[in-house]
């Protein structure tokens, strides 16, 4: 009955600030380019203020709704490590997470009180094919620091086969869309990220 | 060549192409893109950002007087504000097609509420049309100023968060030039006066029956038939997650236009199928209608009330089909938004919490980042009720504490863009019957939360233009406030004098007021020299009277006892390095100046 299963569901999960918003924009981009069917949700406001946030991207032959519930993720890409577990209950059972093994404390951990969970990319791998890939030292290896999700975005590109879609040049896309003093570093940082 | 556009870009693209010419609004998410995205359009359509919505509806009302097809977009809260001037304009009818977008936030993303809104196009008896997705939102702009003309009344577009920040593919088209409608004055039609209004109301009821009759006709309204076992009728973004769920195993009925609802299209539609499923967020307003006209359904007994829906959720209470999920061996922790690393309100919330360890102060908030005030280390807001609620709310507090001798300092929070959008009105209340509240303003410079929108204390308008600046101390010293207090709330001792002072003032019965004024670190284009603050872990003391501030570059590192910096997030305020008391935080590349 359900046509849920011809399209792909990919949730980008992090902490606002962090870019999940730009590289969604960029793998839609290039989606579009290849052809498919193409929506995106995502959720501003108050969530750019250090907040967990998620931005939803759904492709295939004909996409109906632009959002899917739990259990319905092919692929998560965790921008930090405890937003892996946050988001964990919207993998598929045989779905794949690819995790920055990073840390950002949030204020309920650094008041006191709550726990940081350390196992969290262990405790991923034990449930999931877990990609993790310390994408803040690759990124600041390269000289920005920032550009962790462009990282992030190599290693989802390569996590979903997408690489060689016929149609897309994924480094034309990422040139339409990231301004001329950033592009070398962001290039380098896909590159990095697609090679894993 | 087709685009992928959210929601919100695709109205703004919409009101371009229908041959718009005024659009007028206050941010509020999920609406705000709606202007942010006219601008470029500007040869074309005149944008505006209105102190508040009331004020954005008035303005697009006048417009549509004036002859020019006009939009006031806004979220769902703000056509609280806006409501009055709805209800008139429902009655009067217009000059060119009005149209009002309201944005609602069904889930409270960004939201103190998520109520329906729909019912407002019930309430105030006017046609509301609901798209479901990007191409939609941007047909239907062209379809609900033919209905606003043809009707002649207001239109309610109606979008949700997953309407507006959802991007799918629309066709752009060119802009069709709609002439001016020349204003000519008519009394009768637009001063309501109550001899006037009593030839109107009629009118609206007689026009409600003909609406009826349109939306059965619409093409907005639609049956996809696929067989008859189940029919369910759906709007917005309920009818993609239908076809999500149920593919071709259901049939269809489509509501475009869902106020006044097509009944007898839907009545048809029932007969054809075994059970029919209503499928809505929120409040049940199709399925009372449907069930009102006789016509049996199966709505809110299945689906919640509260929060949104999702493919999933309707496959569950539909279907059966629960989520099949793993678990994971691990637990994360909250993470709430909080007030940014080098926000110039910390500065304000640590003095407050601090001079109010004996629970001396009681501190009324309103909406905006500040709201975040609220949340541990600093607990500095304990109310926010809705745009201007904080000086009113004080308001009202400070009188039962004067009548009953309860003796504790009431301050009432807010920042520029509130202030200009509904505390006027609050200061006044507080100088007008003399209550003893303390007034704050945190200024920094624009309208942070909905992502930095221009108004009329900023200097700049939504266009690009230069615009007067509306001086905020000047405002409150005309209204009466014997002291201005005015600090930078980053100098601790500078905020800790002004606080000081004001709680003196309004203990001697001396009217006083406080703005503090840095602008926000994240304004773009802001000249902001980046400093950095380090700890030295040898002076360290771990006392963790830094964290007290609710930084999140400050860090407790419990193994080496010590506080530790996010290099990455601090912005060398420095006003961890002020808290601390034993010299062991320092601003390693000297002092932070900012420059318009």
């Amino acid at each position: 009955m359900s046509a849920r299963s011809e399209v792909k569901n990919i949730l980008l999960c992090g902490v606002g600030g962090q870019g999940t918003i730009l590289t969604s924009r960029i793998l839609t981009e290039g989606l579009i380019r290849a052809g498919y069917d193409v929506k995106m949700s995502e959720v501003h406001g108050m969530a750019q203020r250090g907040g967990s946030v998620s931005t939803q991207v759904r492709y295939g032959e004909k996409v109906n709704s632009p959002l899917f519930g739990r259990g319905q993720a092919d692929v998560c890409v965790a921008f930090e490590r405890m937003e892996a577990v946050r988001y964990a209950g919207f993998l598929k059972p045989g779905g794949i997470c690819v995790v920055n093994d990073y840390r950002l404390t949030p204020m309920s951990v650094a008041v006191g009180g709550a726990a940081y969970p350390e196992n969290a990319v262990a405790a991923m791998e034990a449930a999931f094919e877990t990609i993790a890939i310390p994408a803040a030292d690759v990124a600041a290896g390269l000289g920005n620091a920032r550009t962790m999700n462009v990282v992030l975005f190599g290693a989802l590109v390569r996590a979903l086969g997408l690489a060689g879609l016929p149609g897309v040049d994924w480094e034309d896309v990422i040139k339409s869309l990231i301004p001329g003093k950033l592009l070398a570093v962001n290039l380098e940082a896909f590159r990095a990220g697609l090679r894993g | 060549m087709k685009r992928l556009l959210t929601g919100n870009e695709a109205i703004a693209r919409g009101l371009y192409e229908a041959g718009g010419r005024f659009a007028s609004a206050y941010p509020g998410t999920p609406s705000t893109e709606i202007l942010e995205n006219l601008p470029q359009y500007k040869e074309a359509v005149y944008s505006e950002w209105a102190p508040n919505e009331k004020v954005a509806a008035e303005a697009a009302y006048g417009a549509s007087m004036a002859g020019a097809r006009s939009l006031a977009a806004m979220k769902h809260v703000g056509l609280n504000v806006a409501a009055d001037p709805l209800f008139t304009a429902a009655y009067n009818g217009v000059g060119a097609g009005f149209i009002i977008v309201s944005a609602d936030d069904p889930g409270m993303h960004s939201s103190q509420n998520e109520q329906d809104n729909r019912h407002y196009a019930k309430a105030a008896k006017i046609p509301m049309l609901e798209p479901a997705d990007s191409a939609e939102c941007k047909d239907f702009v062209a379809e609900a100023f033919r209905i606003s003309e043809t009707f002649d009344t207001p239109v309610l577009l109606r979008v949700t968060t997953r309407i507006s920040h959802s991007k799918s593919l629309v066709e752009p088209g060119e802009r069709v030039e709609v002439p001016l409608r020349r204003y000519e004055p008519n009394i009768v039609k637009y001063v309501s006066t109550p001899a006037n209004a009593m030839r109107h109301h009629p009118e609206v009821e007689r026009r409600l029956i003909d609406m009826e009759i349109y939306s059965n006709n619409s093409p907005l309204n639609f049956e996809e038939m696929n067989g008859t076992d189940i029919g369910i009728v759906c709007a917005s973004v309920c009818r993609q997650y239908a076809k999500d769920v149920f593919a071709d195993g259901a049939s269809y009925f489509h509501v475009g236009m869902s106020w006044p609802l097509p009944i007898e299209r839907i009545r048809a539609f029932a007969g054809k199928v075994k059970t029919l499923y209503v499928i809505e967020e929120l409040d049940p307003l199709m399925e009372d209608a449907l069930k009102a006209a006789g016509i049996d359904c199966v709505g809110k007994a299945k689906t919640p009330l509260v929060g949104e829906l999702n493919p999933q959720i309707l496959a569950e209470v539909l279907l059966g089909e629960r989520a099949v999920t793993k678990e994971v061996d691990a637990e994360a922790a909250a993470r709430p938004p909080v007030l940014c690393a080098g926000c110039p309100h910390r500065g304000f919330f640590y003095t407050l919490a601090k001079g109010n360890k004996n629970k001396n102060y009681v501190i009324a908030g309103d909406i905006g980042c500040y709201t975040l005030g609220s949340a541990p280390p600093l607990s500095s807001i304990e109310s926010c009720i809705c745009m201007g609620g904080g000086f009113t709310v004080a308001a009202g507090m400070a009188q039962v504490f004067a009548r009953e001798g309860d003796d504790r300092v009431v301050f009432g929070v807010m920042g520029d863009s509130t202030f200009m959008h509904s505390g006027i009105t609050g200061a006044a209340e507080i100088i007008y019957n003399g209550a003893k509240v303390i007034p704050c303003v945190l200024d920094n410079s624009i309208t942070a939360m909905t992502g930095h929108q221009d108004n009329p204390s900023t200097g700049r308008t939504l266009m690009g233009g230069e615009a007067p600046v509306i001086s905020i101390e000047g405002t409150l010293r005309a209204l009466g406030y014997e002291k201005v207090l005015t600090a930078d709330p980053q100098d601790l001792a500078a905020m800790q004098e002004a606080v000081d002072e004001a709680v003196a003032a309004i203990k001697g019965g001396t009217p006083v007021a406080i703005v503090t004024k840095r602008p926000c670190v994240l304004i773009k284009g802001l000249k902001l020299e980046k400093g950095l603050c380090v700890v030295d872990t040898d002076e360290c003391k771990y006392c963790k009277l830094c964290s007290k501030a609710g930084c999140p570059a400050v860090v407790m590192r419990e193994k080496e006892k010590a506080a530790w910096i996010d290099s990455t997030l601090c912005t060398g305020c420095t006003v961890c390095m002020q808290v601390c008391p034993f010299g062991a935080i320092s601003a390693v590349s000297g002092s932070v100046e900012v420059a318009k």
